[in-house]
């Protein structure tokens, strides 16, 4: 045997997971246009709302603090979905076979993944929020409910990268991972993030009002803007929850499944 | 000596196609053996059912003593997979690869670290090593990705199709980089569907042909197996028209050229030299072929 000295043994699930969020963080910070888009479109977005749409929308000209709310979970189901396009790659490149041999749950490697997007995520959501103070955003909320409303835009991204890692997963290569994840970013349209649901046709209202993004993007509109948000909130953890235990569920099925045939 | 791989009876199926039809294989340890095979002849299924990437339909598999479905950790202990595709991770640099996988392995940080730095030099990888491995050339791949295999020792080395696709300079260094495995007394298996490198490298060569092992043994057994001496007629530019396989001996030859010289122009040349594995490979495969030819007449 060569060296001796280097005697190979299982390392501790720590190690593990810290392998993996370094390595994903590496994947995210080396991919620049992936990380530009996920910041510079929902800012974009943002414009385009307040200064474009935001005057037909709400004449009062305080618009801007009305859709803040809902371009944050956008700029969160933009900055997650490239997720499900780094599972895919993963799972169609050599290296997953590579991870599979060694001594390790490999299955870590998707808490790696979603480490990465959840830190991208923030990063991207306290860049939103800079720019909508720049715009005109004039939250009021107290030490507690930012951090809250911070809890819930985690759990918010969390779950929805969960749901993309799944995704990944699904789809038979980048491309299509990339493809199935386009359907999930119309949710926010159908939701409270840019005109109250009351102005929407009655059958449209039913949707908007009982899917999942609305409740969350009510809970961080009273959060950060005032009024109260318990029953929004209530709705919203639920939700959260709800997904991100079936997502990671989910995730776990088909990685077993998945990752031995390629 | 133990044996390396046992497997017995060993079936796998991906829908309706039967990939793998009652493979059995003993591979004692040490040395380099090559697992030949055309393309779609079952040799990467093999290869991940033994590395544990892949579970059996059917059949025994031990792998350095340990059965790879029930003693999961101990057989990953034993191995280390090189696949067909360089399972390098393409958006870090050479050392980042190396390091991330010592710690895989259980190494300590520092331990890591300096085995990277070893490997990098060891593989002729100095001037990459802090580069991205995105930007390497097919057979610095490679090197990297066998580096990777090697990180901590493992008494069995996995090497699916290690030169596909790359050059002769490059598959001539892959070649002395598994030599000096086996020469460290690890035992290599290799597959490939080139008959040089079976020939050059192997100490024992199996032939898989549609999912069946149809031969094995050392390359001068396999040879011997079509036959002592090939003669080789040649046509008047000097090619190769026919072969036709003696035993070697002063009757068998002179039968055979006197059966050429009422068929072949007089003044034809003959050639006399050694079977190639590429006669070994051919004459086993096409009696496989008309034995399951004949078993579906039967049928």
């Amino acid at each position: 045997m060569t060296k001796p000295a280097y005697e190979g043994k299982q390392p501790s699930f720590f190690t593990t997971n810290a392998e993996f969020i370094v390595r994903s963080i590496r994947h995210s910070l080396r991919n620049v246009e992936t990380m530009i888009m996920a910041i510079v479109l929902p800012v974009m977005l943002m414009l385009l709302f307040t200064y474009v749409f935001g005057g037909a929308i709400d004449t009062s000209g305080n618009y801007v603090n009305y859709v803040v709310p809902g371009i944050i979970l956008l700029c969160a189901g933009f900055g997650s979905s490239s997720t499900a396009v780094d599972v895919a790659s993963d799972m169609k490149n050599g290296i997953i076979d590579r991870f599979r041999t060694l001594p390790i749950h490999s299955w870590c490697l998707m808490t790696g993944h979603v480490t990465a997007s959840l830190l991208r995520n923030l990063l991207a959501t306290g860049i939103v929020i800079l720019a909508a103070l720049l715009v005109g955003f004039t939250p009021h909320a107290d030490v507690w409910e930012w951090l809250a409303a911070l809890g819930i835009i985690s759990l918010f991204i969390l779950a929805i990268t969960w749901l993309y890692a799944a995704i990944g997963l699904v789809a038979g290569s980048p491309a299509a991972a990339s493809g199935y994840g386009f359907a999930l970013l119309f949710l926010p349209y159908l939701s409270s993030a840019f005109v109250a649901t009351d102005t929407m046709p009655s059958w449209l209202q039913g949707v908007a009002e009982h899917q999942p993004i609305t409740p969350v993007i009510e809970t961080i509109r009273s959060l950060l803007l005032g009024g109260a948000a318990d029953e929004h909130a209530w709705f919203a953890i639920g939700w959260c929850l709800l997904i991100l235990i079936g997502a990671v569920i989910w995730c776990t099925w088909l990685y077993n499944r998945r990752a031995g045939r390629r | 000596m133990g044996l390396a791989i046992e497997v017995k009876g060993l079936y796998k199926r991906y829908g309706s196609h039967e990939v793998l039809k009652g493979m059995d294989l003993s591979v004692a340890e040490g040395g380099v053996f090559a697992l030949l095979g055309p393309n779609g002849a079952g040799k990467t299924t093999f290869i991940h059912i033994l590395a544990g990437l892949l579970r059996a339909d059917r059949g025994i598999v031990r792998v350095a003593g340990y059965d790879v479905t029930m003693e999961k950790l101990r057989v990953k202990m034993s191995i280390s997979l090189t696949g067909q595709f360089a399972a390098v991770d393409d958006m870090l640099t050479g050392t980042e690869n190396l390091r991330m996988l010592g710690r895989l392995n259980g190494l300590s940080a520092a331990q890591a670290a300096a085995r990277a730095t070893e490997l990098i030099s060891q593989f002729d990888l100095e001037a990459a090593g802090g580069k991205r491995v995105g930007t390497y050339s097919g057979g610095m791949r490679r090197r990297l990705d066998l580096a990777s295999s090697l990180i901590v020792p493992r008494p069995i080395v996995f090497l699916d199709e290690p030169t596909t696709g790359l050059d002769t300079r490059s598959r001539r260094s892959l070649w002395d980089s598994i030599q000096a495995l086996a020469s460290q007394g690890i035992t290599v298996i290799l597959t490939t569907q080139y008959l040089e490198e079976a020939d050059q490298l192997a100490d024992r060569i199996a032939v898989i042909h549609e999912g069946r092992i149809v031969a094995s043994g050392t390359p001068a057994e396999l040879k011997a197996r079509i036959g002592e001496e090939v003669i080789e007629l040649l046509n008047e530019e000097g090619e190769v028209s026919h072969t036709l396989t003696t035993d070697g001996t002063i009757t068998s030859i002179q039968d055979q050229l006197l059966m050429l010289a009422q068929q072949a122009p007089p003044n034809a040349r003959v050639r006399l030299r050694s079977p190639s594995m590429d006669d070994v490979f051919l004459a086993l495969t096409e009696s496989a072929d008309s034995n399951s030819n004949k078993e579906a007449k039967r049928a």
